[in-house]
């Protein structure tokens, strides 16, 4: 399926992917994240069980200290 | 007919260029008309915080919402809006009076609180934009899924990664949906990379002007 991740079309040889694989496939190591579907905010704790489906618009934001 | 062409297809690119540009237009009687009734609330006051505030007191904006818990710290003067001798002082209480020395007119509401998921819709529900201003990224993420998850109709404004110097074009402002995210969003901070008043002027300074880019819509 294709799905576009910040802004990027990516091609993931899935049917749907989980937020959490989706992070660990795309080597998002940093633990401070925001991640929204389709403008939807996705909390941390709901990464396992929020799927991600063809055509779907990831946003992947980390966040880093400064101020 | 050479030169012709060429003179009319320059004429064309002015046009456009012309065009790009011919957004709003106000007088500055007119901007603060409109802005008196604004609010925008301001998490953290420290150095992105205090100078997005006051960039926002002197253009006009009616009510602005400073929420920070902490004291200043010497070492903050290397880019928060404060003064010597307000050492010591809780930076919502110093920002109240340096805001209130330069534009008077604006109301200021003071929270000298630690945000949390808890109080933050209460102390935010009547802005109009939230500017995020924090330090740590722990506390931007939870502002930003706090925010996004009550407050679905507000526009929120980050400030990430505008560690060190130099660099100045890394400098920029990206929108998703309602939130907007300003700086390189790269540049952490660390011991030998410190936050310095100009990039983190910069990018207060684009908080600021993404603030008044929405207000004046």
């Amino acid at each position: 399926m294709k799905v576009l991740l910040n802004n990027r079309v990516e091609e993931i040889e899935r049917e749907e992917i989980s937020v959490s694989e989706l992070l660990s496939l795309k080597n998002y190591t940093f633990k401070l994240l925001i991640v929204k579907i389709n403008g939807h905010l996705v909390k941390r704790d709901e990464y396992g069980g929020t799927f991600i489906h063809e055509g779907d618009d990831v946003m992947v934001l980390h966040l880093i200290s400064g101020g | 007919m050479g030169k012709g062409k060429y003179f009319i297809l320059c004429k064309f690119d002015l046009v456009f260029i012309f065009a790009s540009f011919e957004r709003q237009r106000m007088t500055f009687d007119e901007i603060k008309a409109h802005l008196r009734g604004k609010t925008v609330g301001i998490a953290g006051c420290g150095g992105l915080g205090s100078n997005c505030a006051v960039a926002l007191a002197r253009v006009g904006v009616g009510t602005l919402v400073l929420a920070d818990y902490d004291v200043i710290i010497i070492s903050n003067l290397n880019r928060q809006y404060f003064f010597l001798d307000q050492v010591g002082m809780l930076k919502t209480e110093a920002l109240e009076i340096n805001i209130g020395r330069i534009n008077p007119d604006v109301k200021v509401i003071l929270h000298n609180v630690m945000l949390t998921p808890e109080n933050i819709p209460a102390i935010f529900k009547d802005c109009d934009v939230i500017i995020e201003a924090f330090d740590l990224a722990d506390q931007k993420q939870m502002l930003i899924e706090t925010v996004l998850s009550v407050f679905q109709e507000k526009y929120l404004v980050l400030g990430l990664g505008m560690a060190g110097w130099g660099l100045s074009n890394e400098l920029m402002v990206r929108a998703s949906d309602k939130m907007y995210i300003c700086g390189d969003g790269v540049s952490e901070i660390s011991s030998d990379h410190p936050p310095l008043a100009p990039r983190v002027g910069i990018v207060a300074n684009q908080q600021a002007n993404v603030a008044l880019e929405i207000l004046l819509k």
